[in-house]
């Protein structure tokens, strides 16, 4: 018999080394995140999957499990704390959610949706981040980069190729690719790198393959992301 | 750059990945700037990717991938400075120089930018000329030196009393007053561990840590926790606890126990570190010893800020000598296997990396990012080894606890704080400079003591520490009271306090490492809020919106930096009210255009007329 803490609740049970988003994801409980991804090294940067711990904030996707830990996740004060977080990621980048390839796929998106986020709040940065179209396959939208180096960690741990990295410090921190050109077409990235596949908003995109499914029939037109609980929505619409 | 020359700083520094900042930074002082070309050098001699070579070097505002002109000139932007006249200096190096501030001239020779506190509170202005220092700047200083740089004076040549730094010790108690003798903590604690009738030293307690009852290490944590030392860099964890857990982790095979010496002495204000390390780096390096031989450790670093790079040379030769005389290297004081070394990283401008984590990752050779914790330092630190981080002056103390045993110590200071703290005195005052008090001194007696008049507020421990106002001036500096690392910035009535926290939250802004959406988003948000007020654009609404905030920076924020950006808002807002009270020029104001006339249209158009969709009263009416 495994040991268990409590969710909202709800008793979850845990796997020695399981971290909090491990067990709840395993349970079926959604908790927001954006630069968690199951098949990936934890990174803790998003900070949307914090928790209340025995009364204490901390991210869900880094914190190991223990037994009896009581964990307060769907609440009005967390939730509202998350809808904020996801408000400075909308206003730090330009996301123009109509125009985007990936409306309806994206997880931004659908975590804003998700927690009810009504406008952005804050004064928007309108940040200058030019496009990287040089790759014949790929395209590099950066104003939609919300830094979860998801494509980071993909290119280094599965593709082994560290074709993404992060770069610049603070609000100047951003996207580059291992060339000295710094264009995508002049590194080694293939179309089946992992690396292209997760990027959770619309940065990594494909060329000519523009909304291949009408927007109302996308992954989170059917069910909204806390409907997708195991995994990656994105990663399974192909 | 020749080949032959990358290759020497290359070998020395092993042609290892984890060296990659420092080889950077050699390359760099050769030649001005990291070129491409150096990049793909190292990219191939490193057999690293280019992308995490230049994630890396990008992270530190010190080191540049672009060129930045024959001469950088940087003037420190503390809000000492800044009181002492740096914005209009720097206003008139431009002018002189026909440069923009952050942009390098045509011709390639100069860019003149801020940077953040330099460490010269005391000797202010300050700035840095291609890193090495100057202090009180004015503004016939700032006429020679444009000359100088017009010119095409070599630095080498340029006045030596330029570059002086002064200690300015104006008080001294156990610790500066010490005449210290190098080796002879390290002699009096082999002396006490003899007396007590046991063996002192056993080689495999240096190297595979310590075996519990091994009592010549355990006699050393012992007189630390009797001593009740107490981290030197603000925080005041128990020192003890810290070894002890260090000297318990276990140990992979080819692991080591590191000791590491934090004198990146960051928060805007501080220079005690500067001045220990000046004068009393024995001390220092000394108490790093003790500290491996409590621990275990054979491997030392003292991770200097780049701000001190001037005190490179200086503490190399300390090294040498300490390692000549026995003191350092294999077979300290003739002791078999009690081998331990230090070796200096010098850092590039990256105020997170004071985070003892994110020092870690920056002595590794990476962005200076705080680490996911738990697992901490003391289990899995540089390169996945135990790793104890303490402060410069935590391990002057632990000397003067070796020389004269802990009981000692913990009678000095107040019942939770023992021992003395050095504070870094700057601001308005006759007599800036180093003051060492025993822990419980009240903020009045060190006014007195550097000669503050008409004080209006102190920030004690810097911009993440305490707005101190003067009802609170018989408060205690001690961690039971105002915890601080040393900074105390006197504010007398002249000043806008609104203007300190101004310039506090552009500090957090700069240094904010970006790795969590709170911090790299908030910061810059509140900025943007505090230069609304500054601009006159203020209402109460702001003040909605800094507790909004604060809130999420403290409660979201990945380590201490976002979660204290927000202190010194809330603090001269609490106690200094009428600064912001008077640029909230929308409160009794009702502008000519009524904004819920402008709504009807759009209510409307909505079929609403209920409460919400109109501009209320409180706002439209308030006279």
């Amino acid at each position: 018999m495994s040991d268990t803490f409590t969710l909202d609740g709800r008793e979850i049970p845990f796997e020695p080394g399981q971290t909090i988003m491990q067990a709840a994801l395993a349970a079926g409980v959604y908790i927001p995140r954006l630069c968690y991804h199951p098949e990936f090294k934890p990174h803790g940067s998003c900070k949307l999957c914090t928790v209340k711990v025995n009364g204490r904030h901390t991210a869900s996707c880094t914190y190991k499990a223990a037994p009896g830990l009581q964990v307060e996740s769907n609440t009005e004060e967390l939730n509202t704390e998350r809808r904020t977080l996801v408000q400075m990621l909308f206003v730090e980048g330009n996301h123009f959610c109509p125009s985007c390839e990936k409306s309806g796929d994206c997880q931004l998106q659908a975590t804003a949706y998700e927690l009810g986020m009504m406008s952005p709040h804050f004064d928007h940065f309108f940040p200058d981040r030019p496009v990287d179209a040089s790759h014949p396959d790929l395209l590099l939208e950066f104003n939609r980069c919300i830094l979860c180096s998801l494509c980071v960690r993909a290119s280094r741990d599965v593709d082994r190729k560290n074709v993404f990295a992060l770069a610049g410090r603070g609000i100047h921190s951003h996207l580059i690719v291992n060339a000295a050109s710094g264009r995508l077409a002049d590194t080694n990235v293939a179309l089946e790198d992992k690396a292209v596949q997760v990027c959770p908003v619309g940065v990594i995109l494909k060329k000519r393959r523009g909304f291949a499914v009408p927007i109302g029939q996308r992954t989170y037109d059917a069910a909204p992301i806390s409907g997708h609980v195991q995994g990656s929505a994105s990663l399974t619409e192909e | 750059m020749s080949s032959a020359s990358l290759e020497n700083i290359l070998r020395k520094y092993d042609g290892s990945p984890h060296n990659l900042l420092q080889i950077l930074r050699e390359v760099q002082e050769a030649e001005g700037w990291i070129s491409p070309e150096r990049v793909a050098e190292l990219e191939q001699a490193l057999a690293m990717p280019r992308s995490k070579i230049v994630g890396a070097a990008s992270f530190y505002s010190f080191l540049h991938l672009e060129p930045v002109g024959h001469y950088r000139i940087l003037f420190s932007d503390n809000i000492t400075d800044r009181m002492l006249g740096n914005q209009a200096l720097m206003e008139q190096l431009c002018n002189l120089l026909w440069v923009e501030p952050g942009k390098v001239s045509e011709d390639g020779l100069v860019s003149v930018t801020t940077t953040s506190c330099t460490g010269m509170c005391d000797q202010g202005p300050a700035l840095l000329v291609n890193g090495r220092a100057i202090t009180r700047v004015d503004a016939a200083r700032i006429e020679a030196l444009a000359e100088r740089v017009r010119n095409q004076v070599p630095l080498a040549e340029w006045p030596a009393e330029w570059f002086q730094v002064d200690d300015n010790v104006r008080r001294r108690d156990i610790l500066l007053d010490s005449q210290f003798e190098p080796g002879s903590a390290l002699r009096a604690l082999h002396a006490r561990v003899e007396t007590q009738g046991v063996q002192a030293s056993n080689p495999r307690s240096w190297r595979e840590g310590l075996p519990r009852g091994l009592v010549g290490p355990a006699t050393m944590l012992d007189e630390v926790k009797h001593a009740n030392l107490r981290g030197r860099g603000g925080a005041g964890f128990t020192t003890a606890l810290k070894w002890e857990a260090c000297r318990n982790a276990p140990l992979a095979p080819g692991q080591d126990r590191i000791v590491v010496c934090n004198a990146d002495e960051g928060e805007p204000g501080t220079f005690k570190d500067r001045v220990l390390l000046t004068s009393h780096a024995d001390m220092v390096f000394e108490g790093m010893t003790l500290a491996a031989y409590a621990v275990g450790a054979r491997r030392g670093f003292l991770y200097l800020r780049g701000e001190y790079r001037y005190l490179l040379e200086h503490l190399e030769g300390v090294l040498a000598r300490r390692r000549r005389d026995h003191l350092l290297g294999h077979n300290i004081l003739g002791i078999p296997g009690a081998d331990f070394d230090i070796r200096i990283h010098v850092g590039f401008g990256a105020y997170v990396c004071g985070e003892e984590s994110a020092l870690i990752e920056s002595l590794e050779g990476k962005r200076g990012t705080p680490r996911n914790r738990p697992p901490f330092p003391v289990t899995n630190g540089y390169l996945d080894q135990p790793t104890i981080v303490n402060n410069v002056e935590t391990f002057a103390a632990t000397s003067l606890i070796a020389l004269h045993g802990g009981e000692w110590y913990r009678n000095i200071g107040t019942a939770q704080s023992a021992g003395s703290k050095i504070l870094s005195v700057s601001g308005d005052c006759e007599r800036p400079g180093i003051y060492e008090f025993p822990f419980g001194v009240t903020v009045a007696e060190v006014l007195e003591a550097c000669g503050a008049r008409d004080t209006q507020a102190v920030q004690v421990s810097g911009p993440s520490g305490f707005t101190i106002a003067a009802h609170e001036f018989e408060r205690k500096i001690c961690f039971e009271d105002i915890p601080t690392a040393g900074a105390f910035m006197v504010f007398d009535k002249r000043r806008d306090m609104f203007e300190v926290a101004r310039n506090f939250v552009h500090f957090f802004a700069h240094e904010s490492c970006g790795f969590c959406t709170p911090c790299r988003v908030g910061t810059s948000l509140l900025r943007n809020l505090m230069d609304k007020l500054h601009n006159g654009q203020g209402s109460p609404y702001d003040f909605q919106e800094i507790e909004r905030l604060n809130h999420i920076l403290q409660a979201m924020s990945h380590c201490g930096l976002g979660h204290s950006a927000c202190n010194p808002v809330l603090d001269t807002i609490e106690k200094f009210r009428p600064a912001y009270e008077a640029r909230m020029v929308h409160r009794d104001f009702t502008p000519a255009f009524d904004l819920d006339r402008a709504l009807s249209q759009a209510r409307q158009m909505t079929g609403r007329d209920d409460e919400m969709a109109h501009f209320g009263t409180e706002h439209g009416d308030a006279r």
